[in-house]
């Protein structure tokens, strides 16, 4: 729906509109065309009616996904050296940005996967609104779900574990971009997989990759596993959030939510481009 | 007990048809679907070289068995699938070039509200709105408007996915209500409502027909519904258009037979000459006899019926003028048949 297009249209409407190859030249002028919605518009209208479902399903989302973390920071409290700093930093700080793989990679993707398999995908495709505009929507009402369970969890992790919650506000930076890397990913799995079943699993799987490879401290890792660690959207946004603890690396904080930004602005082009492929295919 | 002539057709109003302006015309549309694994693929032809032409400000009704084809040809009618071959004119745009210009001139609603399940009443009226490129303003007034032409009042603050089918119906005909599009491509829009609802959609859409000379595309199963609503309707079978016309003039084509239903308490006595010629022509389901025949010959048989002997174990009886399942079943539909009620 590129502006050029709607202009070639539009233009119809002045002059008898032109026969196109095939069909018979129209008796009356054609009924012009009503506007297409602007991209922040539309964006705005569907990331303000997917955050009300928050209002239906608050309680789900938030305890599933703090229950959860915190399960796992409990968990590894017996497991790693809580006497290493490093140690302690990667556990809280995978935990809380598990919470934002939890909701938009995971959840994402299985709503995707179910809009898709009912067809419900027709309601956007039939009004004149940008897929950008809707998979953006979409996708940052689901990272905005994760704020707040990402900082309650990294407030209890920083409880349990003696850590530092000056720079807490970072959350505020980490949340959206490895929100918006990680929501890319859910998109384009729940909307490239040719099965509902199958965008259910590879958010499941997605989700579950991101909670072994980023609450194991990396340099516990073998060779091989800090490879996929290393592939992985969410491990930047843990390192980003490491590099807050202690007296911050604010370079590393900054290069790695530009990985982010990046995976990001790569995924949901990807996913824009998925969306209006499951359409008139 | 009797009900003469109960599924007779209601004349309704002429349509305010600006004469021979054309919404829709489709020609040749083909589309095929490949189903199953590599080793047991199968082509399914599910529009085979369909032609329509749907006047401006015409209520116009597919009317088909499942399978017929009829989602499948209302998705390329609103750009959401690409046809194989043919074309699709709307108001004088290429829909096969440009699909997307259906979306700034058709409100479609589709079986489906998944995508608003979780919203309630009132947001999602007007997301849509806002969607159709409403400003934010008119799209609230436009929401107030349809929710109080609907009488969805007492339903408006309550999410989609917490109502009976038929009130999430009827919200959903509401997000297509608004935004005031020329052109409404509904799929099933009154199934599971209740006779109110079901009043309060036909008003809408007629209003919207008189003053804005809207064009209405109606899918549906319903024969009674179709009958009464439709200026002019096409029956589909196996993916093709097996005929089209006014529902009167496709009863016309059935010729003048009526259909006589039985229903008994036990067995009738099969000595009376009356009840033998029945029982050989009927259709039998259950206790429920079916024929079809020449009033003159209806007549006298439920004559000969009612006055002899027979008429104590009868329990239930009707004539009835054809209706469009008739006409389905004469054209020769290939299909079990239509709903009816």
């Amino acid at each position: 729906m590129s502006v050029g297009q709607d202009a070639d249209i539009a233009g119809g409407t002045a002059r008898p509109a032109a026969p196109a190859a095939g069909l018979e030249a129209a008796a009356f002028p054609a009924v012009p065309l009503a506007p297409a919605t602007p991209l922040w518009a539309g964006l705005l209208t569907v990331y303000r009616a997917q955050l009300s479902r928050v209002r239906v399903s608050r309680v789900p989302l938030l305890f599933v996904a703090v229950f959860q973390s915190v399960g796992i920071m409990i968990l590894m409290r017996g497991v790693v050296d809580t006497g290493s700093d490093s140690a302690r930093e990667a556990v809280v700080a995978g935990s809380s940005v598990l919470v934002v793989a939890f909701v938009a990679l995971n959840l994402l993707a299985q709503h995707f996967g179910a809009l898709r398999a009912a067809n419900s995908l027709d309601y956007y495709q039939t009004l004149p609104v940008r897929p950008a505009a809707v998979v953006l929507g979409i996708a940052a009402a689901y990272a905005s779900f994760t704020l707040p369970g990402a900082v309650v969890t990294a407030v209890i992790g920083a409880v349990m574990f003696q850590l530092s919650l000056a720079n807490l506000w970072a959350l505020l930076l980490v949340v959206p971009l490895s929100g918006a890397a990680l929501a890319g990913v859910g998109a384009v799995c729940g909307l490239l997989a040719p099965r509902q079943e199958l965008a259910t699993l590879l958010g499941q799987l997605g989700m579950s990759v991101a909670l072994l490879l980023g609450v194991i401290p990396a340099d516990r890792m073998p060779w091989a596993i800090e490879l996929g660690r290393d592939v992985l959207p969410s491990s930047y946004g843990v390192d980003a959030f490491i590099a807050t603890y202690g007296s911050p690396d604010w370079a590393s904080f900054a290069a790695n939510l530009a990985v982010c930004a990046a995976v990001g602005v790569v995924m949901l082009t990807l996913a824009t481009w998925a969306f209006r492929r499951t359409a008139r295919d | 007990m009797a009900m003469l002539g109960e599924t007779a057709a209601i004349p309704h109003a002429a349509a305010p048809r600006t004469p021979g302006a054309v919404c829709y015309r489709v020609a040749g549309l083909t589309k095929t679907y490949r189903t199953g694994r590599r080793s047991a693929r199968t082509e399914v032809v599910a529009n085979d070289a369909v032609d329509l032409e749907i006047g401006r400000g015409e209520i116009f009704g597919l009317l088909g068995p499942n399978g017929a084809g009829k989602s499948t040809l209302v998705r390329q009618l609103t750009g959401l699938l690409r046809p194989d071959a043919g074309s699709v004119e709307l108001l004088g745009h290429d829909l096969v070039r440009r699909p997307e210009a259906a979306s700034r001139l058709v409100a479609y609603l589709g079986q489906d509200s998944g995508a608003l399940d979780e919203l309630t009443v009132a947001l999602a009226i007007e997301t849509t709105a806002r969607l159709r490129a409403v400003e934010p303003a008119a799209a609230r007034a436009a929401r107030e408007a349809v929710v109080a032409e609907l009488g969805l009042g007492d339903l408006a603050e309550r999410p989609l996915k917490k109502l009976s089918g038929g009130q999430r119906r009827l919200a959903c005909v509401a997000t297509a209500l608004v935004g005031d599009r020329p052109v409404l491509v509904l799929d099933e829009p009154t199934t599971g409502m209740d006779p109110v609802a079901r009043r309060a959609v036909w008003a809408a859409i007629d209003r919207r027909r008189a003053e804005y000379g809207t064009t209405v595309l109606l899918v549906t199963h319903n024969v009674i519904e179709a009958e009464t609503v439709l200026d002019r309707v096409a029956v589909l079978d196996e993916g093709r258009v097996i005929a089209c016309d006014t529902p009167g003039g496709l009863k016309a084509t059935v010729g003048d037979e009526v259909r006589l239903d039985l229903v008994w308490r036990s067995d009738p006595p099969m000595t009376e000459p009356a009840v033998a010629i029945l029982a050989r022509d009927a259709v039998r389901t259950g206790r429920r006899w079916t024929t079809r025949m020449d009033p003159g010959t209806a007549r006298e048989l439920l004559a000969a019926v009612t006055s002899g002997p027979a008429f104590d174990v009868l329990d239930d009886f009707t004539l009835s003028t054809p209706s469009l399942e008739d006409v389905y079943l004469a054209l020769g539909g290939r299909h079990e048949g239509l709903v009816k009620g």
